[in-house]
């Protein structure tokens, strides 16, 4: 295919700028630029002609021009204590990164021995077989042109490693925060290494705490070996100039339980790109979302679960609120391998539609080519329930709050879907206050403490 | 309390209520009884606010206020309960909630403070005692999953939590057992004061056996073709309607 000119601004900053891009990576990271660049000319950055890109075209945002992150320094952990970052309210271990760089948090001495969480720069020549084993592995630059575009830029990011049989039992709470005064793109690569029997969770908070315009394109590979545990969260509180494509990677081996969240709550144009692998038998995952928008807002999941073995199961359900002329896709796509008897595989995407300018696509994938299978899907797009509505008022509750009970109701099942409880309730709160049209408002993220953003420009 | 005139309602065109004429005092209990059809549900849904129905001609005060002029919620705030003939289920609201919600909306409006948790929790005991409701059905989501007759149960539950000047009890018996009967007919009647009032709509005498009306009125055709003390339920149980729609043609 023909690249565009913003794909060809793109291969030309990293020839200009290959020297300081890979001055402090490690050797594994920087021999991946090779193929990446190779599959980068061949692929570009998506345009909606891509199939699995119809809904959300991308094109526009992603070209030289910006301030690039991995020119810049980070932030020191001083310069974030001006965010008055107040992270008790969750009990768990702190990183940051702030503009894709990691920076050092609080309470990571206190993980378990030989449990690491950090910068992924640092930890990758630490750790340089683990890099050789996972890095590139699942998120394949040959297959999706973001993916060979992060694996171009690629300098930093967080690296979890929970080694063989450790338990984590507080959530390691990554936030990741975007700030500054010009525009910036970044490409923030992160690695979650869960070996045989190990347990972890893991919430990534993703804000931004400055009114610039951020293009974001991270890369996120999960590793979950046999009967290991990994609970993933992602939270998206971001101004509406943010656009952000997240990719998530996971890969299960035998008796391995996945839960993926996503809640995005706040955001301009977000893409998630949500890949499962169920590879050994008796593998389980629950994979959710719940995206809350309004305004121009543009939210797409994009989910891939891939059965390439017997006796797994997963369970996806992903629901949408959209207010105002938002706008949002959903594709469901399960694929089940011909030997991967005995699979169960349910999906389900249903969408509240407050207004006629909501639009939502959604759209189940199946390929089954096993014939011991239960699967089933389902997806709706609905409006609030009159009756319900008149039933509420008619004891004295106002439109408005029947309205917020109504909503919430339709969004809680995403909500039990939270394991850990104390994080549970605090995105119930969230949840609500987005509800209550407060988020903008409220002056701190009541998950990690941090600071709202004076979004009110953007709108 | 309540003075309705030459009440006229339509829903998709069609005219249902055809002019009527009531009058309901403090203290009293009304019966309106009538065939299937006549527009019984329609006359509670359109005191109550319902916007699927058109109100073309008539007037309704209730207190003092004009009550077609306010919407649902105020209607309730100011003292207006209905218990409905089909009650809502509605998932991911838990009964708890919904009263905390529905009671605090009430007294706010009033100018009152709203209830503390552990007051809040008390009434919810106390007012589940009197309609005799099964303590985990509050702990659930409202009427999801509840039998008919728990459902009938949990309306006046409701209404024994929001405490109202005027309740319309819509076929509040159908689907009820003799003992569910008795027990929601003594909560309506504990809950009966010189200052509050009540209308029943019915298709049984049965239930005025245990609340006896002051006045039974027969709606027919969207109108009150007749009005007389409790013995005319009698007449309406032994005879049926037919004498009436005679009457009428
Ligand atoms: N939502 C509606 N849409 C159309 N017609 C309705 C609706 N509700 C009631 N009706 C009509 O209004 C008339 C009166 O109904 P209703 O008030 O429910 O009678 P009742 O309660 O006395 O049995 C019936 O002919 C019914 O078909
Ligand atoms: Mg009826």
């Amino acid at each position: 295919m023909q690249l565009s000119e913003h794909d060809i601004s793109l291969q030309r900053l990293f020839a200009e700028n290959r020297e300081l891009i890979e001055k402090d990576a490690a050797p594994g990271v920087n021999a991946a630029r090779e193929g990446a660049m190779e599959a980068f000319s061949k692929l570009g950055i998506p345009s909606s002609k891509v199939e699995a890109y119809k809904y959300t075209n991308l094109q526009a945002w992603f070209k030289a021009g910006y301030t690039q992150a991995y020119g810049l320094n980070g932030a020191t952990s001083e310069a974030l204590k001006q965010f008055e970052c107040n992270v008790h309210e969750l009990d768990s271990y702190t990183l940051f990164t702030v503009n894709g760089k990691f920076v050092a948090g609080s309470n990571v001495e206190a993980l378990p021995d030989g449990v690491e969480a950090g910068s992924f720069a640092e930890l990758s020549k630490k750790y340089p077989e683990l890099l050789k084993r996972y890095y590139g592995s699942l998120a394949k630059v040959e297959e999706d042109g973001f993916v060979a575009l992060n694996t171009l830029f690629a300098t930093d990011g967080i690296f979890i490693y929970v080694p063989k049989g450790k338990v984590v039992e507080k959530p390691i709470q990554v936030v990741n925060v975007l700030t500054g005064e010009q525009d910036l793109m970044v490409n923030q690569r992160n690695l979650i290494v869960v070996e045989e029997q190990a347990q972890a969770r893991v919430l990534f908070c993703d804000h931004t705490m400055s009114m610039s315009r951020f293009v974001v394109n991270t890369v996120t590979e999960g590793h979950v070996a046999e009967s290991a545990m990994l609970d993933f969260y992602n939270l998206q509180n971001q101004h509406n100039g943010t656009v952000q494509v997240g990719a998530y990677h996971f890969d299960q081996a035998a008796r391995s339980l996945l839960n993926a969240n996503y809640f995005t709550l706040h955001t301009g144009v977000a893409r998630n790109n949500i890949f499962s692998r169920l590879g050994g038998p008796h593998a389980e995952n629950h994979i959710s979302g719940l995206y809350v928008i309004d305004k121009n807002q543009h939210v797409d999941n994009f989910s891939f679960i891939n059965h390439a073995v017997p006796d797994c199961e997963s369970n996806e359900l992903f629901k949408g609120v959209m207010d105002d002329a938002s706008t949002g896709a959903f594709t469901g796509r399960i694929l089940v391998a011909p030997d991967a008897q005995r699979t169960n595989a349910y999906q389900s995407n249903n969408n509240l539609l407050l207004t006629e300018n909501a639009k939502m696509n959604t759209r189940p994938q199946l390929e089954i080519y096993a014939d011991d299978v239960k699967c089933s899907h389902g997806a709706t797009v609905g409006q609030l329930d009159e009756n319900a509505m008149f039933y509420l008022r008619a004891r004295g509750i106002s439109k408005e709050e029947a309205n917020i009970l109504l909503m919430y109701a339709f969004a809680y099942e995403v909500i039990e879907k939270i394991q850990v409880p104390a994080l549970k309730e605090q995105i119930r709160e969230l949840v609500e206050k987005r509800f209550r049209g407060e988020l903008d408002k409220c002056d701190s993220c009541v998950v990690c403490g941090q600071l709202g953003t004076g979004r009110a420009k953007s709108e | 309390m309540l003075k309705i005139r030459n009440l006229h309602a339509k829903i998709e065109g069609k005219e249902i209520l055809r002019g009527i004429d009531l009058d309901v005092k403090a203290g009293e209990i009304h019966a309106i009884m009538g065939p299937n059809g006549s527009g019984k549900s329609t006359l509670a849904s359109v005191l109550a606010g319902n916007e699927a129905f058109e109100v073309v001609e008539g007037s309704v005060e209730f207190n003092g206020k004009d009550l077609l002029d306010l919407s649902p919620e105020d209607r309730a705030r100011e003292g207006f309960f209905l218990s409905f003939q089909y009650p809502v289920e509605i998932p991911g609201v838990s009964m708890t909630n919904f009263m905390r919600t529905a009671l605090n909306e009430q007294k706010k409006y009033r100018g009152e403070a709203a209830l503390s948790a552990s007051d809040f929790l008390k009434l919810m005991r106390d007012r589940k005692q009197l309609v005799d409701i099964d303590s985990d059905l509050t702990n659930r989501s409202v009427n999801e999953g509840f039998s008919g007759g728990e459902k009938k149960k949990n309306e006046i539950f409701q209404m024994a939590m929001l405490d109202p000047k005027l309740a319309i009890l819509d076929e509040t018996d159908s689907g009820l057992d003799i003992d569910a009967l008795r027990i929601v007919a003594n909560g309506v009647n504990k809950l009966r004061r010189p200052d509050n009032a009540t209308i029943l709509i019915t298709h049984y005498q049965r239930l005025l056996d245990h609340i006896v009306p002051d006045f039974v009125h027969v709606l027919y055709k969207g109108k009150i073709v007749k009005s007389a003390g409790k013995e005319l339920a009698y007449e309406l149980e032994k005879n049926g309607y037919d004498w009436i729609k005679q009457e009428m043609e």
